[in-house]
């Protein structure tokens, strides 16, 4: 029975968008602060802090999950996705970032990295979304610039994208 | 916002979980889904000493069917309860509540059992578990033992549950021919505590309505098969008994008048479902 001690800190192993990485944390240490603070990965944001406003969502073996929720230590071994993942390259989108970009469905961008990872979770279980079902799984999230609205049509543009169904093909592979 | 230092096991066997418990004196936490605990623990309600994490432990993963009982141990989350098919046959009061807790993001890592063990006297689950007059199911290092639901929920926040001792599963009565069901629940936002949250069970034999977020814990009330204004009699002396207080989400009065709302729409929402 593994028992890690307060006292100092231990290596967890876990795959972060496909690539293994360790990370020296406490017990305590939260996975954001693990990814931001240990990682560099500063792509996952850190709003509230108690599960409320999902700036910090991320994917954890495939489903969503608040990662100021979720101890370092718990990670151990699982297989972690961030807002990273989602560009094919650098200096390009995503499908679902570059719908986000057509339709304004960003202001600030403090949410948009958590909204960005549900969404993208939930499209990959979920192809053919309906506006009902999309609007329960981004009020998860908080937004105070857009209204909602630009982002709800973001994802329904993108799923159909996804499926090949939109007027705006672009690289299909990547939600 | 960041917990205050604790030492972190994660459990392999429901044994060593049991012998952490009892080994730190009370001053330990078991962790499932974290979704009630992390946020405590992130603003320092609570400092324990020790976390056990339960999420390894294959034997309370899965739900089963057992004795005329949907039996959910610690380890299920909400969203595999939710995907289960056959849940809307099984405990339909469950399903109808389910949707109601949190979000799909912290659904997908809150269990049951955590709710349950955290006694928000909002929170939904607890709620089912009175209104099926269900039982939880515990575990320590010496002893197993089964506490029905209106003897668990003690008040705000607290439970029967000993120091040493896990939520290990809750039991729900599996739904009975001719039995209906209705869960409502108001709150500022979908996905918060409720203010107030009501699940009524009728049958050929009566009424029985529990209602959360009034009282310091979820609280039931067993009603002749009652109509009109004589329900309305009825709800009216429930609200008031509830002692409703006032909050910075909801006045005492707004309390009494959404039992009085909510208790008769799911009473009717109940009957109607009958079969």
């Amino acid at each position: 029975m593994p028992k890690l001690s307060a006292a100092i800190r231990h290596s967890v192993a876990f795959t972060l968008n496909g690539v293994p990485r360790t990370v020296e944390v406490e017990p305590r240490t939260l996975l954001t602060d693990a990814l931001r603070h240990g990682l560099g990965m500063t792509g996952t944001h850190v709003g509230c802090e108690h599960g409320v406003c999902g700036a910090c969502t991320v994917a954890i073996d495939g489903a969503m999950a608040r990662a100021c929720l979720t101890l370092a230590v718990a990670a151990e071994g699982c297989d972690l996705r961030t807002v990273e993942s989602l560009a094919p390259a650098p200096g390009r989108l995503g499908v679902l970032q570059a719908a986000f970009k057509r339709h304004h469905a960003l202001q600030c961008g403090f949410c948009t990295a958590g909204i960005l990872m549900s969404l993208d979770t939930y499209l990959r279980r979920h192809p053919n979304p309906s506006r009902e079902d999309l609007t329960l799984v981004i009020g998860g999230h908080l937004c105070r610039c857009t209204g909602y609205a630009p982002i709800v049509a973001a994802a329904l543009d993108a799923a159909a994208e996804l499926r090949g169904t939109s007027e705006h093909p672009e690289d299909a592979a990547h939600a | 916002m960041k917990p205050a230092a604790f030492d972190y096991i994660r459990a392999a066997h429901l044994d060593e979980a049991l012998a952490a418990l009892q080994a730190s004196g009370g001053d330990a936490r078991i962790l499932a889904g974290g979704q009630s605990l992390m946020p405590m623990l992130n603003m320092r309600l609570t400092r324990p000493a020790v976390l056990v994490d339960i999420m390894r432990l294959g034997a309370l993963a899965e739900p089963r069917i057992e004795k005329g009982a949907l039996v959910v141990p610690a380890g299920v989350r909400q969203a595999a309860l939710l995907d289960r098919a056959t849940l809307v046959d099984e405990a339909p009061l469950l399903a109808l509540a389910l949707p109601w807790v949190g979000h799909a993001q912290t659904r997908a890592r809150g269990t049951p059992c955590g709710s349950v063990a955290h006694a928000d006297p909002s929170a939904e689950t607890p709620l089912c578990l009175l209104a099926l007059e269900g039982e939880v199911r515990l575990r320590s290092k010496k002893r197993a033992r089964a506490v029905k639901a209106a003897d668990f929920f003690t008040g705000m926040m607290v439970t029967a549950k000993a120091e040493d001792e896990m939520v290990e599963a809750i039991a729900l009565p599996l739904r009975r021919p001719g039995t209906g069901y209705g869960f409502a629940e108001v709150a500022r936002r979908h996905g918060d505590y409720a203010i107030v949250a009501c699940a009524a069970v009728v049958d050929g034999r009566g009424i029985r309505l529990a209602v959360g977020g009034v009282a310091d814990r979820p609280t039931a009330r067993d009603l002749p098969l009652l109509d009109g204004s004589a329900l309305d009699d009825a709800l009216n002396a429930l609200a008031w008994d509830l002692g409703a207080g006032e909050d910075v989400h909801a006045t005492a009065r707004y309390r009494r008048d959404l039992v009085r709302h909510l208790g008769r729409q799911v009473i009717e929402e109940a009957m109607r479902c009958r079969n």
